[in-house]
């Protein structure tokens, strides 16, 4: 099934026309409300009127996230503040996270796309839908749950935590749709054998799984353990947020809402555009999107694009698995984690020598971030003659991890000089994780 | 009333007891007595031994998580239930042990605690005419 079949199928001169026209309109709109890109625009010599078809986008300057974050909070903002009606947020590398408003008209947008992603996995209005994202700042939740009722699908709030009691309800709900990380569903099913709850037991048929890097291995074992179709769902909240591209039945490639989101594949260090089918670093355009819109901007995340109408119908560009990140982002729990986020909590202590280990495992599945230090000699003074003045220090570091991070580490306090000091950022980081 | 004692912080891997040994084998420091407070990932080395400032001063140089902390020492009769007794004087004054660890010397028993009330136990000790020893005693004693 297709949502929106004039969208989804057009050809591919109807979309770069329409592509094009949507692309003057954004350039022109940012050009006269958002003073970053003015200038950026000026300085390169680029008016509105010089960018006319899709192919002009070469021109345009490359947002990043560091843009997004030199403008904190509102300064990428395009739309006036009385237009926007929520605003999301994801972490950044340090201190401030991205802040991004969105209008009516773009939370009309992003449910549409979700509903589009929600057909293609071939829910309809007769399922019940789970969304086991977490609600709240990161858009995984809510974009989701908005795109299950624009459906017209029932939507049952669930979020994370709790796993039995969702597993109580899945059951006795007869749940059949189910939307969260990978990894969380597979925690899903080790609670189900657990709890004696077997997959004759439940009617889960659709899984919409995303927010963090996944294989064809995990889909067969998640399918396998759940008894459900599963499908990848991405997105980005500076973009938009879950939906910006999603998998059809095929399950091969995820579509991209081209009609919405321009992607591109540039080569991550001269910054020019790859052909079709080669990897590199995917670069999103927004042409609709009123609240913050972003001309090019740098996702970070390797992949490579497939031109090409699809055996389900889309002529929607599908995009291939996330192979890697261009720059040191974590992916722990569905929550992006920098290396540097940990540094400058430790650095703020000076308890702690400024050196430090991120361990990342997965353990029964479920993603754990350790973060191991150094005591200074210095601090390590005669309270310490016992564990609990230890964990409380431990503590104190956990809790303002905590809270700069969003996800719980756990923190692992050495002795001074044990920790190599490091070579290059990726130094700081053991992923024992196996994908 | 009170000695020095090292506390030592030690991660719970191979090598890094051996490495604080070495270092006081080095220094021609001697251990008196010792007792490790142990949770999963780590321990807390409490030692009493000859000469705690120079001790503490080579540990520091071998790159150990050392300190010197100041705890109570009681000498007591070598025969049972002295300790119960000694023990049963701070618990009646509302006094906490925050932890304990005892060894023979010379035919004593040493008792080595903290508490969380130091000028109380100050109190306890001289009121109750504890016999508590210091740094001096002990090298004497050793
Ligand atoms: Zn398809």
């Amino acid at each position: 099934m297709i949502w929106n079949p004039n969208k989804e199928c057009m050809s591919r001169d109807e979309r770069s026309a329409l592509q094009g026209k949507r692309l003057h309109k954004i350039v022109e709109y940012v050009y006269h409300n958002v003073p970053f890109y003015r200038n950026k625009l000026q300085e390169m010599d680029i008016r509105p009127d010089d960018i006319q078809t899709i192919e002009d986008i070469t021109k345009l300057p490359f947002t990043t996230k560091k843009d997004l974050r030199d403008n904190y909070p509102f300064g990428l903002q395009a739309a006036p503040q009385s237009e926007i009606i929520r605003v999301h947020a994801s972490s950044g590398t340090t201190g401030n996270p991205t802040i991004v408003g969105y209008t009516r008209k773009d939370i009309g947008v992003w449910s549409e796309c979700m509903a589009r992603c929600l057909t293609a996995y071939g829910v309809t209005r007769d399922d019940i839908f789970s969304v086991a994202y977490g609600y709240g700042l990161f858009t995984g939740g809510l974009g989701a749950h908005y795109g299950v009722e624009h459906l017209g699908a029932s939507v049952i709030p669930a979020g994370t935590g709790n796993t039995e009691k969702h597993l109580k309800l899945i059951r006795d709900l007869g749940i059949t749709g189910l939307a969260c990380t990978p990894s969380y569903a597979l925690y899903l099913a080790e609670t189900m054998d657990k709890l004696g709850i077997r997959k004759e037991d439940i009617k889960l048929r659709v899984g919409a799984f995303g927010a963090e890097p996944w294989t064809e291995n995990m889909r067969k074992e998640i399918e396998e353990r759940l008894g459900l179709k599963g499908y990848n769902i991405y997105g980005l909240s500076e973009v938009m947020g879950p939906s910006v591209s999603y998998e059809c039945q095929m399950q091969h490639g995820s579509h991209i809402c081209e009609d919405h989101f321009y992607p591109e594949i540039i080569n991550p260090t001269t910054l020019e555009p790859l052909p079709a089918g080669q990897t590199g670093e995917l670069v999103f355009t927004t042409l609709t999107k009123e609240g913050m819109p972003v001309l090019r901007y740098r996702t970070r995340d390797l992949c490579s694009l497939m031109p090409g109408t699809c055996d389900c119908g889309r002529t929607e560009v599908r995009m291939g698995r996330i192979e890697g990140r261009s720059d040191d982002m974590l992916i722990i729990r569905g929550i992006n984690v920098f290396p540097s986020q940990v540094e400058s909590v430790v650095l703020s202590m000076p308890e702690f020598a400024p050196r430090y280990m991120l361990v990342v495992d997965r353990v029964n599945n479920l993603d754990t971030l350790q973060v191991q230090v150094e005591i200074r000699q210095e601090y390590f003074t005669g309270v310490f003659d016992t564990p609990a003045a230890v964990d409380q220090l431990e503590k104190k570091l956990a809790t303002k991890l905590k809270s700069v991070l969003s996800i719980a580490a756990k923190v692992q306090l050495k002795a001074p000089n044990t920790i190599e000091r490091s070579q290059g950022k990726s130094a700081h980081v053991i992923d024992r994780r196996k994908l | 009333m009170t000695v020095h004692q090292l506390s030592i912080f030690i991660e719970n891997r191979s090598g890094t007891l051996i490495k604080v040994l070495e270092a006081l084998k080095a220094a021609n420091i001697q251990i008196i007595a010792s007792t490790i407070a142990d949770t999963a990932e780590y321990g807390i080395y409490r030692l009493i031994c000859s000469e705690p400032m120079r001790a503490c001063e080579e540990l520091k140089k071998a790159n150990v998580a050392v300190a010197l902390s100041d705890v109570f020492a009681l000498a007591i009769d070598d025969k049972p239930g002295r300790a119960a007794d000694a023990v049963k004087t701070f618990s009646e004054a509302g006094i906490s042990i925050a932890y304990m660890y005892s060894f023979l010397l010379r035919g004593k028993g040493i008792l080595i605690f903290r508490t969380d009330d130091n000028e109380k136990a100050v109190k306890v000790i001289a009121d109750n005419q504890l016999q508590s020893i210091n740094e001096a005693d002990l090298s004497e004693l050793a």
